[in-house]
């Protein structure tokens, strides 16, 4: 009854060098082991999409990517220069520019005593991006045309007088303002309309393949990783369980984890059955139970499609 | 057929603003049956919400109820006085709200919480709230001795389990969830939702259901109704409005929905 979604496709893309790659990464807290292993490869044009629970990692991962966090232990890689360390401040300055981020709540992330217009004209005024007050008015112009706002209607609002939709435009706007390789979106529709989603997951997937910049799309429901991701990862407690082309990890997903996500996706074709309450969290209980153990045995299942194997 | 449970007539809210009334809900009604799950769904700012704490008259200033009836069992809840709704409010219909997992009081251990309730709404001593904190958490699926724990100490998808145990524990005959679970992990939501739909059959309340999802909606609910602006465009049995909706937007709504690839000709 629904359009299927159209799935992205690969190109030259997926042999590009990676604007930013994750070398076994780990992070831990105290004795709480947060991150286990995490290898990724972020591509200009292409998009990655960590999927998994609260606290499996998955915004712990995005923080170590942004900056805001800093691993224990493992590589992080700048255009194949290895930038573990913080280094330079000017090197910070440019990895800082090349990284931004939508977060998830669009509400919480506008000033609200600002207009859209500021809000937009500081990125570009701050980066260099004009040098006159009209560069500015028509650069804040072109910012909210790339994702589908009219400047004439939007630009001299301000946040409260914009939808959750609207806002979450201006946000991914803002990010675009500075120019980046690598645009790190943690959630960015968990907190609008299911009708809306659609549109901003089209939007960002238009942002990618116009700009070719490298997306990173953080979400809890698998659903929506196949709308924007060519290459996907399900996380659980801090390790990656499944990987490889989302294609491949949707329809043949073989972890009984990734399997478990998929069957607690809303489906209208399959409504509850009475009394199976105790089955479902019995199952969905030992499912936790078996994947959480360490463990770094891997099998490739596919040509692009990997997963880890239980532990003990 | 029984008469229904609850029997919205022609209910309008208003919100009073600088520039006048603007009109949230208008002239909306609908039945909920005993023992149905009812499911409203629609777009953030439709009125689905206003709805919710109409019913309960927790609507307030600036919003206002501008005319209808609100019948529980014949009885118009919007002409109660205060002392005799503060007796249906929770006893008769409880509610579950989306933040309802931040309602719980920080400071207090979860079994003073519902000793709280129970002494408030049947006055039970407490030695009686211990036994049914316990019987409620074993519905719910938590181990009784976590009643001693704070809030704190448990994860969003179990304090929203809690939540709905402090409800279900005087026995309400309507439950109104307001997105009950959107703020939780689809796993964690399938979860509470298997249970919502067990204990409801084993204890007969009725549920109006509050989402945007549609898709969760058909999943969980018996009957349906879709709200655009205020005004409900259609209502119907789960089937008939998803597999022929009659009206244009419920259509708009359902295509609108990201779902898995390859989902109903390969599963």
């Amino acid at each position: 009854m629904n359009a299927q979604p159209s799935l992205p496709v690969d190109g030259a893309e997926a042999l590009a060098e990676p604007v930013v790659r994750l070398d076994r990464i780990e992070r831990s807290f105290g004795v709480v082991q947060a991150l286990r292993g995490i290898s990724l490869a972020l591509k200009p044009g292409r998009a990655l999409a960590l999927v998994g629970e609260s606290g499996c990692g998955k915004t712990t991962c995005a923080r170590i990517i942004a900056r805001m966090d800093q691993p224990t232990a493992g590589r992080m890689y700048f255009r194949g220069r290895d930038i573990t360390h913080p280094g330079a401040k000017a090197d910070e300055a440019a990895y800082r520019r090349a990284v931004q981020m939508v977060f998830q709540d669009p509400f919480a992330s506008l000033n609200p005593v600002f207009s859209i217009q500021h809000h937009l004209a500081r990125p570009l005024k701050l980066h260099g991006h004009v040098s006159s007050k009209a560069e500015e008015i028509s650069g804040v112009a072109d910012l909210l045309t790339s994702v589908g706002l009219d400047p004439a209607v939007t630009a001299h609002k301000f946040p409260h007088e914009l939808s959750g939709g609207q806002r979450q435009r201006v946000n991914i706007a803002r990010a675009l303002g500075v120019r980046p390789d690598l645009l790190v979106a943690d959630e960015p529709t968990s907190m609008l309309d299911v009708s809306i989603r659609l549109g901003i997951l089209e939007l960002l997937s238009r942002i990618k393949r116009e700009r070719q910049l490298a997306l990173l799309y953080i979400t809890h429901d698998i659903a929506t990783a196949a709308y924007v991701a060519e290459e996907v990862i399900v996380m659980f407690a801090g390790q990656m369980v499944e990987w490889g082309d989302t294609q491949a990890v949707i329809r043949q997903a073989r972890h009984p984890y990734t399997k478990l996500l998929l069957s607690a996706v809303p489906d209208p074709d399959r409504p509850f059955v009475p009394g199976d309450s105790a089955r479902f969290l019995g199952h969905a209980e030992e499912v936790r139970r078996i994947s959480r153990p360490a463990s770094d045995t891997i099998e490739q299942v596919g040509p692009n499609h990997f997963i880890r194997a239980l532990g003990a | 057929m029984n008469a229904p449970l609850l029997q919205i007539r022609s209910l309008d809210v208003d919100y009073l603003t600088d520039g006048g009334a603007f009109r949230a809900v208008k002239n909306v009604s609908f039945d909920i049956g005993r023992g149905e799950l009812f499911g409203l769904a629609g777009e953030s700012g439709c009125g689905k919400s206003t709805i919710a704490y109409a019913i309960t008259r927790l609507s307030k200033p600036p919003a206002w109820v501008a005319g209808g009836e609100v019948l529980l069992d014949d009885q118009d809840l919007l002409k109660l006085p205060e002392a005799a709704l503060q007796k249906v409010r929770w006893r008769r219909i409880g509610m579950v709200f989306q933040s309802a997992m931040n309602s719980l009081n920080p400071l207090m251990r979860v079994a003073a919480q519902f000793h709280d309730v129970l002494a408030r709404h049947i006055g039970a001593t407490k030695a009686q709230s211990r036994t049914r904190a316990e019987e409620m958490f074993k519905l719910v699926g938590i181990p009784a001795i976590r009643l001693d724990d704070y809030p704190y100490q448990f994860s969003g998808g179990m304090r929203q389990r809690i939540v709905i145990a402090i409800c279900l524990a005087l026995q309400p005959e309507l439950i109104i969830m307001d997105e009950p679970t959107t703020a939780l992990d689809v796993v964690v939501q399938r979860e509470i939702l298997e249970q919502v739909i067990d204990l409801q059959r084993s204890h007969g309340f009725s549920v109006l259901f509050i989402t945007h999802d549609l898709h969760l909606m058909a999943q969980l609910c018996h009957r349906v109704g879709v709200m655009l602006k205020g005004e409900l465009v259609e209502v119907g049995d789960v089937r008939q409005v998803s597999r022929a909706p009659a009206h244009e937007y419920t259509r708009k709504l359902w295509g609108s929905i990201p779902q898995l690839p390859g989902h109903g000709a390969a599963a």
